[in-house]
């Protein structure tokens, strides 16, 4: 009986220890959260109640002259389609470049399938350096450098999108059974070929998959490179905010078109990846 | 104005001091600088001789035409030499910039007593010796000196970090406490009733499709600019993104310790409390934290569009177009706050995974 009681007695006092610590770690954090919130309320310009009352003053505005004047919208809308094919296309570019320098860039940084495997502590760290510079600072430097336009939003967005990308693909890519490999590698094909016949059949779905969402990023990310000067329908809408009130049916044609593009987007890669992966083991995104 | 004066003979190679009491300066590039003792300047590069003369009401200069390396008006003249010097002739003060490389004024700016002193100095100032300022002491002193620094602004800086932190600090993990209850309503095997789970799944889409740079420039028109802004901003985009994936999560539990539960009669709170969450808590974490990282970045980025944190003051010193040296400063503060993210939240997320197998 007292070993029993011994053992309850001790269980009683793990989990109370167990409750302590979570309950000091969850007053930890509400006291971070609640001094964060103050302390962000302070430092901004408008604080969180006097401005409650305005968050709707703006999107209300919009609204009422888009309604007002919504004879007008589907002409905005349609004028303002090539900048949003500019955005794509932004997108689309840095998306490709992404993924083929990614894919060399993820082959060399896989241990066992890098041609140099003293190298691929190099490259892993050149793939994170890539991923680590946010778009807008490489942006920011190329538009100085190369002028305003779709150019340098393209590089920046490529960039990243190659560390992004080839530490996802490096990851897919160090799952892939070496049997095809070390069979192409007994007929003497090259590493080029190997990589192509043998690890690239593989790793290409859920290559493919992580490229549409990439894609999907991007478009986000070019609609905000735009914002900063870059070209699209970002620079269309910061110019049409700017003109004021009584033209905003411009911008609200914007903030329609461009939230449409991003949902119709985001749904369509989230069905094909799904098409895509399913079947996969793991292939869950 | 004068910051601090070179005693006689004290000073660097590039100055020399005029008999009428002005001085000459020597710029990189074959240019010098002189002024004289009654204020006039003279600019001599690329072959040119420009004189400024301050005056009371203003600046009086010769040039009619001025070169793209010169930018001129009526009360302030600037010309930046590509070779790395400066020169800004106000009715007021006289500037002269020398670029050189080093760390120079990093940690104590020109006002400072510290200034110019070795490693093996301040450190016996700092231990021992006179107050330099009696008010504080000297360790108190230089930290205020650095934090205070004229140039580098070390205190606007580490603030600046810190505000990028705070946005996404709050943004994601608000955006996590207040999505995990709405996510149960998004998940079909909470909610029966299709009506509702669709109504949620359409406003997670629209919370996640407004996208944060429309989401920034909403809300910045209520609340102006600041850290309150941007965490705002990626709270509304990041409650939409998690609020689809833990309910995806949720979607995806086994569902034996529930029914367990049930069998023992236990109502729904601690049936969510000890048959779900801790099958979706880990998920959940590593979720959070990976977008915490995420999110780090895109508080930079938001920053720079509404005006709060590191990334503003990015843009500030790429739109003036003179400070290479802080652009590139700043960059690489960004990279490494972004890599240390990366580092912290993959250990902590490899903790957690290894922690739920064992």
């Amino acid at each position: 009986m007292t070993d029993i009681a011994q053992i309850s007695a001790d269980y009683r006092g793990i989990a109370g220890r167990k409750r302590l610590y979570s309950f000091l770690l969850w007053g930890i954090f509400a006291a971070l959260m609640i001094s964060g919130l103050r302390l962000a309320n302070d430092r901004n310009a408008g604080g969180f109640w006097d401005g409650l009352p305005q968050i709707f003053a703006f999107p209300s505005e919009l609204i009422g002259e888009a309604i007002e004047k919504a004879g007008a919208l589907p002409g905005h809308m349609l004028s303002y389609l090539p900048a949003l094919i500019e955005t794509l296309n932004i997108a689309a570019v840095a998306t490709l470049i992404g993924v083929i320098g990614g894919g060399f860039m993820a082959l060399l940084a896989t241990p066992g399938l890098a041609p140099w495997p003293r190298l691929v502590p190099l490259f892993r760290r050149m793939l994170d350096i890539a991923r680590a510079i946010p778009e807008l600072v490489i942006a920011l430097v190329f538009i100085f450098v190369l002028g305003g336009g779709p150019v340098p939003a393209t590089l920046a967005i490529a960039f990243h999108a190659i560390g992004a990308l080839g530490k996802l693909f490096s990851e897919v890519a160090e799952n892939a059974s070496p049997k095809p490999v070390e069979g192409l590698e007994s007929v003497g094909a090259n590493w080029i070929q190997r990589m192509w016949f043998g690890v690239l059949q593989q790793v290409g779905p859920n290559w493919i998959s992580y490229a549409m969402l990439r894609f999907e990023i991007n478009i986000r990310a070019s609609a905000i490179l735009g914002f900063v000067g870059a070209g699209g329908i970002g620079y269309a809408l910061r110019n049409a905010i700017s003109w004021g009130q009584g033209r905003y049916d411009a911008a609200a044609a914007i903030f329609i078109l461009l939230f449409l593009t991003i949902v119709t987007f985001d749904q369509l890669s989230s069905m094909a990846r799904e098409r895509l992966v399913r079947g996969n083991a793991g292939g869950r995104i | 104005m004068r910051n601090a004066t070179y005693p006689a003979g004290e000073e660097p190679g590039w100055v020399r001091s005029l008999p009428d009491g002005g001085a000459e300066i020597a710029l990189p590039g074959e240019a010098s600088v002189t002024i004289a003792a009654d204020g006039r300047v003279t600019l001599s590069a690329k072959g040119e001789l420009i004189e400024v003369m301050p005056e009371a009401d203003g600046i009086r200069t010769d040039i009619t035409d001025p070169p793209g390396w010169i930018s001129l008006s009526d009360k302030r003249f600037m010309a930046n030499l590509p070779e790395g010097g400066r020169l800004t002739v106000t009715r007021s003060r006289t500037e002269v910039f020398r670029r050189s490389a080093g760390w120079e004024l990093f940690f104590f700016d020109l006002d400072s007593p510290f200034h110019g002193k070795t490693a093996g100095q301040l450190l016996a100032l700092a231990v021992s010796g006179e107050r330099l300022d009696p008010a504080r002491s000297n360790l108190a002193a230089m930290g205020r000196d650095f934090w205070f620094n004229s140039v580098w602004h070390h205190g606007d800086v580490a603030w600046a970090i810190f505000e990028t932190l705070l946005m996404a600090f709050l943004g994601t993990f608000g955006a996590g406490l207040i999505s995990l209850p709405i996510a149960f309503m998004a998940a079909s095997n909470f909610t029966p009733a299709r009506i509702v789970r669709q109504v949620f799944r359409r406003g997670f889409d629209f919370l996640r499709g407004v996208d944060a740079l429309i989401w920034t420039i909403v809300l910045s028109r209520a609340y102006g600019p600041g850290p309150l802004t941007g965490t705002l901003a990626i709270l509304l985009t990041e409650t939409g993104t998690f609020g689809k994936l833990f309910s995806e999560a949720l979607e995806n539990i086994d569902e034996k310790p529930v029914e367990g539960l049930r069998s023992t009669g236990a109502g729904a709170a601690p049936r969510i409390r000890w048959g779900v969450i801790p099958q979706v808590a880990p998920v959940i974490l590593s979720q959070l934290l990976y977008y915490f990282e995420s999110n780090t970045r895109s508080a930079t980025i938001i920053g720079a569009i509404t005006g709060g944190g590191i990334g503003l003051l990015l843009v500030q010193a790429i739109q003036t177009q003179k400070d290479w040296e802080h652009v590139t400063y700043y960059i690489v503060l960004i990279v490494l706050l972004i890599i240390a993210m990366d580092w912290l939240s993959g250990r902590i997320r490899a903790r957690l995974i290894r922690g739920a197998a064992a």
